[in-house]
């Protein structure tokens, strides 16, 4: 036992060593700081090509939650030049928390339409993707639908979504909200908890193999997941699930599909706020917006820029013209309105 | 318990008159001791300030800021999660209790082929995380998972309207994950006191009727319960922390209440103080279960010989080993099959350069924040020992409470007053000097591993405090009555019996520090990636079958720090 203590004391030794030996980072002249919500792997391709045309070099800290807040603390000497989020109610709550300062350039104003910025400028989108509707191939024969038919009675015991308090179905909520007001929009929630299969649970990929599996007929989704699982070699099983399936673009007739962002903000003390800008107007630029939109099969918001094949392949995205702003300032409402009818408790039984 | 009633005596002894009892050997205080009694307790109070700071900082966030949204959190949310949460936790705590303090019996008093490596093997799924438990039985137990594959193919079902299958992604299924996860903690602290319970009072209650599992019911489990309530708690706060795995399952826990209320209801305040009402329910279960035993002394007799083992049928044998087999399946089993699976498909693959980065930071991290975690426990409990205090053992417990926040939280804690100071220092040196400090501590590796040692203090907190446990103030009183002082005490008596304490306390926490992942997350400094923050990168990219060799390394990783934690409970015997 004794022999132990010992190699704990040397143990403990070595740890005050390393930890006095860390290196504080410091922040080299021409670098763009990314605090990003977007993994690593996902940005890297675009990185590559903004370094190698500018050579401006960038660095990443990904995570899931909390970034905002990070920045927030970090006052003054953080070193967050640029956030990179998915989801309006992460841009939204950025700017609210006042972590962000306002840009305004040329090129991002041509690039982006209005719908997709924030009217002070505070935050701006990058790629969209949209929230539609997977059918089984085998079980639904409808070529067309709307969100609205989703709670009618023709679909009890057939619907399978994620958890109602997930972003992007709080995101679909609020535009619910927004077009038809809080009472009707809770009326229909309702009608879709009722014609739920079973308890919201799993992401979207779950939800392409619970119709595989025959538990449900359609389901809510997001557009890309569906080209992530196309493309599976590493798990072939996935393409299988992916071929079940075939996607609807809900409302594509009337008022456009409910999409969501993946966007950006400048952060208020950025040190680098020049190579900052450079970044910013790369990424609304068409090469990147084509690089952005391939590499995890999203729209690009750049009007002329073209989706990828397989992207395109799905059908024709008619996207709704709501301001995404409108959708950021109903969030809550959505979230408590999920809480209230019991929504994630799934179908009454 | 031979010595239980002496050592009731001189608690209550200790209770009327605390300082003279153990003090008035070193006569009246010299100068030179008080200024060496006041730097002790100005150190003391320093480390449990460091220790309860983001705690201070959450409550401040939680009392300086208005949220409105707990007339919705109580009309809608709350009712559903906090009886969610309970029965989460009562499962829990089950579940650990049957599985661990069972198998920890089991190989301790029984003789069954296999025996041995079972008490080793019993402790590694430990080395497994949460996210990663719960991510693998549900492929595991899916649709298209191995068991309803199976099932489809030997009773010629089509598809999933053909059968009932139970959604693993339940209550109950995450109730099932956590214990099989979780239950070590409780194994691993029940062992050892198993086989430190002397044979003359198993022999006595054998001898007045009692039939084995009698025994084990009436006598050894109520004799182990500091041991059983230390493990208990600590699988207890992990399952009421974790945000992974009730994400993965579905489970509306209060955490998952936390996290939609900082993120959907856009109110940090009133997720953190929701985050705080958590925290009072856990202090209030710790403080019912502490109050249930004060009055009671569980110090062992270190003279009695050690139990015989039982010797069984081999129907009985095999029921042991079955009963063994069960959760270790459960608990690593399920998790190595299905890492393995998609791993094998990964082989050719070359091997990221940033895996082997992250491996050596994720090492730096757990070794230092074990050191840490461990020296600051053992220094608190050996400091209230020697002057006898359990009011500051009790502090030190209420100071590690930090384990039962979410991580995510706790790293916010820490940041506003970390970062705060670093502006405040900056913004001095700016002026006076010139010099720009920059974010100091909360700009470095720094503040990753204070969040670690904080989180995992109440681990090694709790492992040291059992320790103390089985030291009979008797010891004391012996060293003391022999002319040793209190430092002579501390150093040459309690430290050698508490080696083994400490060591499980060090490689706990290290086990810990190696999975953790949501502090490191939201904390860590650019370019600075552990295998939990890479992996995690990885899999949300896509699915954890990408990351599924990184996985993989974490819990292969762990399980060495486990093997040696499994061989400091094993007691020689004979």
């Amino acid at each position: 036992m004794n022999r132990l203590t010992n190699e704990t004391g040397k143990v403990l030794v070595l740890c005050a060593a390393i930890v006095a030996a860390t290196p504080i980072s410091i922040s080299a002249a021409e670098t763009v700081n990314i605090y990003s919500y977007r993994q690593s792997g996902l940005l890297k391709p675009l990185l590559k090509d903004f370094t190698a045309r500018t050579g401006i070099k960038t660095k990443v800290l990904f995570a899931k939650k909390g970034l905002d807040q990070r920045i927030a603390a970090e006052g003054r000497n953080s070193p967050a030049d640029v956030l990179l989020t998915v989801d309006i109610g992460n841009l939204a709550a950025a700017a609210k928390l006042g972590i962000t300062q306002p840009v305004s350039n040329s090129d991002i104003d041509t690039n982006i339409p209005p719908q997709f910025r924030d009217p002070a400028g505070h935050w701006f989108g990058l790629t969209s993707r949209a929230r539609i509707v997977y059918a089984s191939r085998d079980r639904v024969k409808q070529t067309q639908i709307t969100y609205e038919e989703l709670a009618q009675p023709k679909w009890r015991g057939r619907v399978c979504t994620r958890s109602g308090q997930h972003a992007y179905t709080i995101g679909l909520i609020a535009s619910m909200i927004a077009h038809l007001g809080e009472e009707k929009a809770q009326a229909w929630l309702t009608g879709l908890k009722n014609n739920l299969a079973r308890k919201p649970t799993g992401n979207d990929r779950a939800q392409v193999k619970a119709i595989f599996s025959g538990e449900c007929d359609i389901a809510l989704g997001n557009t890309y997941y569906m080209g992530l699982m196309q493309t599976n070699e590493k798990e072939p099983e996935q393409k299988q699930w992916a071929s079940a399936v075939r996607l609807m673009f809900p409302n594509s007739q009337d008022r456009g599909t409910h999409v969501n962002l993946s966007g950006m903000v400048m952060a208020k003390h950025a040190p680098n706020p020049d190579a900052a800008r450079k970044l910013m107007a790369y990424l609304s630029s068409d090469n990147a917006q084509q690089i952005y939109g391939k590499a995890n099969f999203e729209y690009p918001l750049k009007p002329g820029v073209q989706a990828d094949p397989l992207v395109a392949s799905w059908g024709t995205l008619n996207p709704d013209t709501l301001p995404l702003a409108t959708i950021a300032k109903l969030r809550k409402s959505a979230s408590e309105m999920v809480d209230r009818i019991g929504f994630d408790d799934g179908p009454d039984a | 318990m031979p010595d239980s009633q002496s050592t009731d005596n001189h608690q209550k002894q200790r209770g009327s008159r605390e300082p003279a009892a153990l003090s008035n050997a070193s006569g009246a205080l010299s100068p030179v001791s008080s200024v060496a009694a006041f730097a002790a307790h100005a150190g003391l109070a320093g480390f449990l300030f460091l220790v309860a700071l983001p705690l201070l900082a959450l409550g401040w966030i939680a009392l300086v800021s208005t949220s409105d949204v707990w007339l919705h959190l109580l009309n809608y949310v709350l009712p559903r999660s906090i009886g969610d949460t309970l029965v989460l936790l009562a499962l829990v705590g089950l579940g650990t209790t049957v599985l661990g303090a069972g198998c920890a019996w089991i190989t301790t008093m029984c003789a069954f082929p296999g025996r041995r490596i079972m008490a080793w093997a019993l402790v590694l799924p430990l080395a497994v995380p949460t996210y990663i438990a719960a991510y693998s039985h549900v492929e595991f137990f899916d649709y298209s998972g191995p068991v309803q594959s199976t099932l489809r193919a030997v009773a010629g079902f089509e598809n999933s309207r053909d059968y009932w299958f139970p959604d693993i992604r339940s209550l109950g299924g995450a109730a099932f994950i956590f214990s099989v996860v979780l239950y070590p903690y409780v194994y691993l602290t029940s062992r050892l006191l198993f086989s430190m319970q002397g044979a003359s009072v198993l022999d006595a209650s054998r001898s007045l009727g009692a039939r084995p599992w009698e025994v084990f019911i009436r006598v050894a489990l109520p004799m182990a319960r500091p041991a059983l309530a230390a493990g208990v708690a600590l699988a207890l706060m992990e399952t009421l922390n974790d945000i992974g795995a009730v994400e993965i399952l579905g489970v509306k826990t209060l955490t998952y209440a936390v996290f939609e209320t900082w993120l959907n209801r856009n109110s940090l305040a009133g997720a953190v103080q929701l985050a705080l009402v958590t925290l009072v329910l856990i202090a209030g279960l710790v403080w019912v279960e502490r109050r249930g035993r004060q009055r009671r002394s569980y110090a062992a007799s270190t003279r009695d010989r050690p139990p015989a083992r039982m010797t069984l049928t081999k129907g009985r044998q095999t029921v042991c080993l079955l009963a063994c087999c069960l959760p270790l399946l459960a608990g690593l089993g399920v998790p190595l099959w299905i890492l393995g699976t998609y791993a094998l498909r990964r082989v050719g693959q070359e091997i990221d350069p940033d895996m082997i980065a992250a491996l050596g930071n994720s090492l730096q991290v757990a070794l230092s924040s074990a050191a840490l975690a461990t020296a600051i426990a053992y220094a608190v409990l050996q400091y209230a020992r020697a002057i006898g205090s359990s009011r500051i053992a009790t502090v030190g417990r209420i100071s590690t409470l930090g384990y039962a926040v979410p991580g995510t939280v706790l790293a916010v804690g820490l940041l506003v007053p970390l970062a705060g100071f670093d502006n405040w220092l900056d913004a001095i040196l700016r002026v006076h000097f010139g010099v720009s400090t920059g974010l100091l501590f909360s700009g470095s590796v720094m503040i990753v591993i204070y969040a670690c040692t904080l989180r995992f203090m109440a681990i090694s907190y709790g492992t040291i405090e059992t320790g103390f446990s089985r030291l009979s103030l008797n010891i004391d009183m012996a060293a003391r009555a022999l002319g040793r002082t209190k430092a002579q005490m501390a150093w040459q008596i309690h430290r050698p019996i508490l080696t083994r304490a400490l060591a499980a306390a060090y490689l706990l926490v290290f086990v810990d520090a190696m999975k953790e992942l949501s502090a490191t997350l939201l904390l860590r400094p650019f370019d600075f990636e552990t295998l939990a923050t890479f992996i995690y990168d990885r899999a949300s990219q896509s699915a954890l079958e990408e990351a599924s060799i990184a996985a993989l390394l974490i819990v292969l990783i762990g399980t060495i720090p486990v093997l040696f934690l499994s061989r400091l409970s094993y007691v020689k015997q004979g």
